[in-house]
């Protein structure tokens, strides 16, 4: 299979990237390629620009902020993470080798990942629960948004056309907290019939002091569930406790249904998995 | 569409093609560089039978564009062993049986090669994850762990004691 034909720019700069975009409707950005060309070839995608940023310094690699935070640039791929000091978050060390395969990390990019916003893929349940910051850049400047919102519907985002995500923010590891991410695969693809990732904080006497849920493959978009953080919170996180928080995972949003997974299967694997996801936080932090 | 003027290395020597911009890395290596050992099964990112290493990384090479790989170092089946001096990997596919058609191995021993490079003693798990994208209707997968697992081995008692010309 071959794409439609195109123009193609390697950007040498975030500006003349930025520039590209602002001036042509028609430009799409690509990094690893490993969304957009599988779309491309399909001709589900047929841009008439790509603006390749697969080789900006500006956004690879990872580095620590001064208040201890991690920022990852857009273009580390999955692979890369996990050599990262990013591993020290649990979530991640959980999150990354679910993702599709060996070739497919070795070229995808957590900006492609989010940025493309696939309603199942799995590195946005992480981000959500992380509460993590993404930093855009657009001509006009720079902005910095919560993962929380970002992701609005299928492959819809809070992104702009002329943007571009230069940075995922994660936070700085913390001795309380403990995180996980549990999912169960749909076989042939590995993408997730239902992935919930949980940070928890817990303080003295095993009291939850602070939770993220994020919640992914389960709706038209990853999203973060608050309902289950307030119920956790408060709570020692008996198994009673985090029974009742998982069982308020899905509420009322509409879950999907495709050949894979029916609504009400999937509806009861994100309760399943998301029980899992805080137990094995819990049992992290403690 | 014009065409572009790319350089790169493949399997140590430069190499120079002209490419249209939606040329997949998979079409430049098998059709201008007449390297047909890297095979195309699903030609939709699944199978793996296109892997090669692209600066040392396993990738699928139906997934990525010819101008993106402008300027790297491409590692194809042929520039692993020869007839007569096979790699390791080769010779350990062919001693423990790990192939049938043989239309899955050239990637399957490509991903081997890029967990040999990390991982010079990997457990059968590990094996089976990093061949995880590469699909084989032939074996049942048996053999070819059988065989990695075998090349790594070889490959340790190489690096151990320095290879005599065998
Ligand atoms: C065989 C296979 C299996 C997979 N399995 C899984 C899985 O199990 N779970 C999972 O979560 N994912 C899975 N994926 C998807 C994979 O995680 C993504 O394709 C990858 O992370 C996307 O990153 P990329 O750099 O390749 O993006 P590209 O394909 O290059 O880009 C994707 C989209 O994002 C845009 N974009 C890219 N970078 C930026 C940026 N910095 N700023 C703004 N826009 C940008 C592009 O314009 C494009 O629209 C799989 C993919 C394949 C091919
Ligand atoms: S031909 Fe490239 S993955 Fe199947
Ligand atoms: S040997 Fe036939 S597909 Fe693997």
């Amino acid at each position: 299979m071959i794409p439609a034909a195109f123009d193609y720019t390697r950007a040498t700069s975030v500006e003349e990237a930025l520039g590209i975009l602002a001036s042509d409707e028609g430009a799409k950005l690509i990094a690893g390629g490993q969304s957009l060309l599988p779309l491309m070839k399909l001709r589900l995608a047929q841009p008439a620009r790509l603006v390749d940023i697969g080789r900006l310094p500006e956004l690879r690699g990872v580095s620590k902020l001064d208040d201890g935070r991690l920022s990852v640039g857009a273009l580390t791929t999955y692979a890369e993470l996990m050599d990262s000091p990013a591993v020290h978050l649990a979530v991640i060390r959980d999150v990354v080798p679910a993702i599709a395969d060996v070739q497919v990390r070795n070229r995808g990019t957590i900006g492609g990942a989010v940025a493309h916003a696939d309603p199942a893929a799995d590195l946005p349940a992480a981000l959500l629960a992380l509460d993590a910051e993404l930093v855009i850049q657009s001509s006009s400047g720079t902005r910095s948004v919560k993962a929380d919102g970002f992701f609005q519907g299928p492959f819809a985002t809070g992104l702009a056309h002329d943007e571009i995500l230069a940075a995922v923010i994660l936070p700085a590891p913390r001795g309380d907290a403990g995180s996980a991410y549990a999912s169960i695969q749909q076989r042939a693809s590995g993408y997730p019939i239902a992935g919930v990732a949980a940070v928890v904080f817990v303080g003295a006497g095993g009291l939850v002091e602070g939770a993220g849920i994020g919640v992914t493959g389960v709706s038209d978009h990853p999203y973060r569930a608050h309902e289950v953080e307030d119920a956790l919170v408060g709570t020692t996180g008996t198994a009673d406790a985090v029974a009742a928080a998982a069982a308020l995972v899905v509420g009322d949003r509409e879950v999907s249904a495709d050949i894979h997974a029916g609504r009400e299967y999937r509806a009861a694997m994100a309760v399943v998995h998301a029980r899992r996801a805080i137990e094995a936080a819990l049992a992290r932090a403690r | 569409m014009a065409e572009l003027h790319i350089a790169l290395e493949v399997n140590g020597e430069q190499r120079e093609a002209d490419v249209e911009p939606r040329t997949l890395l998979v079409s430049m290596l098998r059709e201008d560089l007449e390297l047909t050992g890297t095979h195309v099964g699903c030609d939709t990112s699944q199978c793996g039978a296109c892997t090669v290493l692209v600066d040392g990384h396993a990738v699928k090479s139906c997934t990525m564009l010819a101008v993106q790989a402008e300027h790297t170092a491409v590692t194809t089946i042929e520039g692993l062993g020869q007839p007569g001096s096979l790699h390791p990997l080769q010779q350990a596919f062919w001693d423990k049986h790990g192939l049938q058609c043989g239309f899955c191995t050239p990637g399957m021993i490509m991903a081997a090669a890029d967990l040999m490079a990390h991982n010079p003693e990997p457990t059968d798990t590990e094996i089976r994850h990093a061949i995880a994208g590469n699909i084989c209707r032939c074996t049942g997968y048996h053999n070819i762990v059988a065989a990695v697992r075998e090349a790594a081995s070889v490959m340790r008692e190489g690096a151990a004691a320095p290879a005599t010309n065998a």
